[in-house]
């Protein structure tokens, strides 16, 4: 399926009877050369460029419900490299290359837009650690700006600059980031992935991973075994069922992380900001609706629902930060499991099972992880190697102690 | 969500702080291989469904709890004291003269 400006117009005045799916709906095949479980959008950019990069089209995406129904499809979209520790600062450096190629890649609009995002800070202390940070991005290649209040308040004269409990000193401008649609992200990689030749498998839910002498053989799925020699775990919050189906214990506890859409408004909010003091971020979509969160309900869960204090939490930073936002109503919220590792960075690595791979720990950070994740993921699976940008998320990297624990706030998984 | 603490009945959730599982509860010794140590410090079971967790009454009694829960409903089925309370010392007759 492509579109186009002229079938848009024709189809609108013949009923829209003309538009086909964007992918195909196969029926497992008995065998593949790879299997990725997980249709989400780590699971869809990795059959994308193992398909793309790698030649490897004889692969299934085997989806328990349908394509993007995850965190994909529900998440405040953000797009950033502003990380600081060498391992976590080439991996999203070279995330962001592939967000500026995608729609040119996919020939898909994903709405990526580079507006800006202004990460406020509150004491001196607080400054001199995001000098550092910009300094880091700039090393690597990206770009930071550092602002002071009065360069905060000609991008963003609304915020409270004098709130008496964190007064706003100035902010990180980092001009590359920003957000994008993120079902097209899905979607575009479901159908680059399709027209290659990759079976999309929905409604098709792994119940076992078949292991014979230390290699993986196939999965059991409530769609009949399917044999292949590699096998893919991609499966963000319910990473932990899945591996332990294979006799895995992960470093991860799943946690719920909530997020609010206000109803639409005009455009007030042209940049996404972060209030890191109050928990709190903020954009506007493209059709208007504040899209805001915060941190953890801090509990595990897979309830896909939080509790209330967090909501209350939520809406009491974002006053805080920005009053005028007060009159505007929520219209929904939602709850979206979070695959936490105890660092709060990402797992890309082999398995002790030969031939079995997991891409995990995406934390509550892995949209704007999809496209290197999918590149590194499908680096990985294709030659057994990790990718030079992704080498240091490994899956033992907790018990040899290197770990990348960007916040520096410990080992507990809820703190990050 | 409203948590009963054992010693000072149904509170609200915002009492309570959330430390984790109850693997640690399983603190190796000094000894103890690193393996066991990243069993305790990092690798979960993480059960979509009945888990036991750590949990601070932390404006409250200042009690640690050991809660058992439903991670997919939220429903609390017990909540018991990590360490329980010792009844109180018998007060000691004294030695006659």
């Amino acid at each position: 399926m492509r579109y186009s400006g002229f079938k848009v117009i024709t189809e609108g005045l013949f009923g829209n009877k003309g538009w086909k799916p964007a992918w195909r709906d196969p029926a497992p095949k008995a065998q593949y050369d790879a299997i990725i479980i997980g249709g989400g959008g780590h699971g869809l950019a990795t059959a994308f460029y193992l398909a793309k990069n790698h030649g490897l089209t004889n692969i299934a995406v085997l989806e328990k419900g349908y394509l993007g129904s995850g965190n994909i499809g529900r998440n405040t979209t953000i797009v950033r490299a502003n990380y600081f520790l060498p391992g976590n600062s080439e991996f999203y450096s070279h995330s962001m290359k592939l967000w500026e190629g995608m729609e040119a890649e996919l020939n898909y609009n994903v709405m990526h837009s580079q507006r800006g995002l202004i990460n406020l800070f509150h004491s001196d202390g607080q400054r001199d650690a995001f000098v550092r940070r910009g300094n880091a991005m700039i090393n690597q290649g990206d770009d930071a700006i550092l602002l002071d209040r009065e360069g905060v308040r000609e991008h963003l004269p609304y915020l409270d600059f004098e709130q008496t409990r964190f007064p706003i000193y100035g902010g990180l401008l980092h001009p590359r980031g920003g957000s994008a649609r993120h079902d097209a992200v899905a979607w575009g990689y479901a159908r680059g992935a399709d027209q290659r030749g990759v079976d999309l498998i929905q409604n098709c839910e792994v119940t076992g991973i078949d292991i014979e002498n230390g290699r993986v053989t196939g999965v059991q799925t409530t769609r009949g075994p399917i044999r292949a020699a590699k096998v893919g775990i991609i499966v963000a919050g319910r990473s932990g069922q899945v591996a332990a189906m294979a006799g895995m214990r992960l470093p991860i506890e799943s946690h719920i992380l909530q997020a609010f859409v206000s109803e639409g408004l005009k455009p007030v909010i042209n940049h996404v900001i972060s209030f890191g003091m109050g928990h709190f971020y903020i954009s506007q979509s493209d059709k208007g609706g504040l899209v805001f969160g915060g941190d953890l309900d801090f509990y595990a869960s897979y309830a896909s629902r939080g509790n209330l204090p967090m909501v209350e939490h939520v809406m009491e930073a974002g006053m805080t930060l920005m009053p005028m936002i007060g009159r505007a109503k929520v219209l929904r919220s939602w709850g979206g499991i979070m695959d936490m590792t105890p660092d709060g960075s990402p797992i890309i690595d082999r398995t002790h099972i030969d031939g079995l791979f997991i891409d995990c720990g995406w934390n509550y950070g892995g949209f704007k992880a999809v496209p290197a994740s999918g590149w590194c993921m499908a680096h990985l699976m294709a030659t057994g190697q990790p990718h030079e940008v992704a080498r240091r998320f490994r899956l033992d990297r907790f018990a040899t102690g290197h770990l990348l624990d960007e916040e520096g706030t410990g080992s507990q998984h809820n703190l990050h | 969500m409203r948590i009963t603490c054992p010693l000072c009945g149904p509170r609200d959730r915002r009492e309570f702080y959330y430390y984790g599982s109850d693997d640690y509860l399983n603190r190796p010794g000094p000894e103890a291989d690193p393996s066991a140590w990243d069993n305790y410090l990092h690798l979960r079971d993480n059960p979509a469904g009945i888990t036991t967790d750590l949990w601070y009454h932390e404006t409250g009694c200042t009690s640690w709890l050991k809660i058992t829960r439903n991670t997919v409903t939220h429903d609390i089925l017990s909540v018991d004291l990590v360490a329980p309370l010792e009844p109180p010392a018998k007060p000691r007759r004294r030695a006659a003269p």
